[in-house]
């Protein structure tokens, strides 16, 4: 069966075992306040709905499209589940998934599922969820576009959550796997977000009443907003932070016992510096602020287009 | 599509097939924990570890080979331990220009990187070896029973059982796109980019669409064939002498793998 990986399920090994237990900590408590919230909000009913909306996900990952020169996009899915079927279901969905994708394909590891989890499962519905529910009220328009900035957003969270992990582990140098990781991402995001934007215009067209007031996605509490606005925010002030002073947060790693050598301090690479992102992390963080900004202006012309190209047939 | 088109499973008679799969899970994940524990550079313990899954790839009756073939598929992820190569502080073995940078190699960086890159290898033989010697039901049964929550081993269940019937659903609509889509060979056709990706995104509204609606078909089904809330199955699960025994063999040899390591 092919499905190409997504450079963000990690094996196993590539993870120290005091990170990945930690992952695993966090992971199984998430879980258990969604057990809870669905098993009192869901019906029996919803169980096989959402078992099979699990296998949505997992078969809608296979529709690709060429982008260029043999590469294609396609769907990731975290913030597509949370917005169809609301935050805590979405959260569940993309757990089994990952589990299956774990046990069965071998595509991330098993004691690195915690972590897989936690980025790709439960932080993406998150941050997806809570950003487009930050525009509910608004017009279809707003929607959508927002929530292709929420898609853009939970895949780049899910690719710093990652970074950030390898670094903890001692596997990756933070100022190598930093850029690489968000720059990359910040491609598939754009795929994912137009994705994420056409299936729902689909949605809305064909079948508004599974996204309207009354559905389970609308019925979550505000708080979300919060939640995801929080992560998205710490997206924005975290990664330019990183790659711009990777020595302080070596620092803190090593207080907190991560680390034990800070490998980039005494390193080989201790004194080079990447010529652009020399200057001092402040502006830093208002480049990354930009590009964010940039980024979510594209996602919202995007958005857009495709509802103007939709009313004018 | 068949309903074992994804299964992993491969049928064979041996001991460790007829192994408890809740002995073949834990022994698994001891295995996979006790590669993280190892320190870089335990090579005496990773070649034991090597041993272990060697015997016990015979002992299924699958050859020698049989995990080693499928064990690429975690390769690509070694782009992201390669910058350890570099960062480690240790004796310089080589360097190298790249663009603007130069690049140093580590004794102490190649250390870890080829400990990552085994550790990571051992750990993904081992769970091929798992799905293969048990059937994925028992696997969710096995899980069951390690208390992992029953609506999250539903859920699993369920979509290892529809992912084969929506996978239909997707080649479908693959081919329909497909032949919608005539190109003359070598050149650009079928609109942008961005064009492409809201086609991919009508076509996942679609699926979504497609699926809820089946889920509603399905929970009738289920439910005028008595389903309540509950999955069964018909193997049960006990733990006979031979499961304890080769649960304690395991655990013995984990143990001894971990003081080799430490010398």
């Amino acid at each position: 069966m092919n499905f190409s990986p997504v450079p963000m399920h990690i094996p196993d090994g590539f993870l120290s075992l005091m990170v990945s237990i930690i992952c695993w900590i966090i992971t199984v408590s998430v879980l258990g306040v969604a057990i809870s919230k669905t098993n009192k909000s869901l019906g029996e009913r919803q169980v096989p709905l959402m078992g099979v909306m699990a296998a949505f996900i997992f078969a809608a990952q296979m529709i690709n499209f060429p982008v260029t020169g043999g590469t294609s996009g396609h769907l990731l899915g975290g913030a597509l589940a949370a917005i169809t079927l609301g935050p805590w279901a979405g959260m569940l969905v993309m757990t089994a998934v990952i589990a299956v994708q774990g046990l069965l394909f071998q595509d991330g590891g098993l004691l690195a599922m915690g972590a897989n989890i936690l980025n790709m499962g439960l932080l993406t519905a998150a941050v997806g969820y809570g950003l487009y529910r930050g525009a509910s009220g608004k017009n279809r328009a707003a929607q959508l576009a927002m929530a292709g900035v929420a898609a853009w957003f939970s895949v780049m969270t899910g690719a710093l959550a990652t970074s950030l992990q390898l670094w903890l582990s001692s596997t990756s140098d933070l100022r190598l796997v930093i850029p690489a990781m968000l720059g990359v991402h910040a491609l598939i995001g754009l795929f994912e977000a137009a994705i994420t934007v056409a299936a729902l215009a689909f949605i809305f067209r064909t079948r508004p009443d599974l996204l309207d007031e009354k559905s389970a996605s609308a019925q979550a509490g505000r708080g979300w907003v919060f939640v995801g606005g929080l992560i998205a925010l710490a997206v924005v002030l975290l990664s330019p932070l990183a790659s711009a002073d990777p020595d302080g947060l070596n620092r803190v790693a090593m207080d907190l016992g991560f680390i034990t050598n800070a490998q980039s301090v005494t390193g080989p690479l201790a004194g080079y510096t990447v010529p652009f992102l020399a200057s001092a992390f402040i502006g830093k963080i208002a480049a990354g602020a930009i590009g964010v900004i940039v980024v979510g202006a594209i996602i919202v012309l995007i958005g857009r287009s495709m509802q103007v190209s939709k009313s004018s047939r | 599509m068949h309903a074992d088109a994804f299964d992993r499973y491969h049928e064979k008679e041996s001991l460790i097939h007829y192994l408890d799969p809740r002995v073949k899970t834990m022994v698994t994940v001891g295995f996979i924990v006790s590669n993280a524990l190892l320190p870089d550079g335990a090579w005496l313990a990773f070649a034991l570890a090597w041993l272990f899954l060697l015997a016990v790839n015979l002992l299924s009756n699958f050859g020698a080979g049989y995990t080693f073939k499928r064990s690429f598929v975690a390769l690509p992820f070694a782009l992201a331990a390669i910058t350890v190569l570099f960062s480690m502080p240790g004796n310089p073995l080589a360097s190298f220009r790249f663009l603007m940078w130069d690049f140093t190699i580590t004794d102490m960086g190649l250390l870890r990187f080829v400990s990552i890159l085994v550790r990571s290898w051992l750990s993904v033989q081992m769970a091929i070896l798992l799905v293969a010697v048990t059937r994925f039901p028992d696997l969710i049964h096995a899980l069951e029973h390690l208390r992992v929550p029953a609506i999250l081993t539903t859920i699993i269940a369920f979509l290892y059982r529809y992912l084969f019937v929506l996978a239909d659903e997707v080649f479908r609509l693959l081919r329909a796109r497909e032949s919608r889509s005539a190109a003359v060979a070598g050149q650009w056709s079928g609109g942008s980019v961005l064009w492409r990706a809201k086609v991919a995104g009508n076509m996942a509204g679609q699926l979504f669409l497609r699926s809820y609606e089946r889920s509603d078909r399905i929970y009738n089904a289920m439910l005028s064939r008595g389903y309540s809330g509950r999955l069964y199955t018909l193997n049960p699960h006990e733990m006979k002498s031979s499961d304890y025994l080769a649960a304690a063999f395991a655990v013995a040899l984990i143990f001894v793998m971990q003081i080799i390591g430490r010398f």
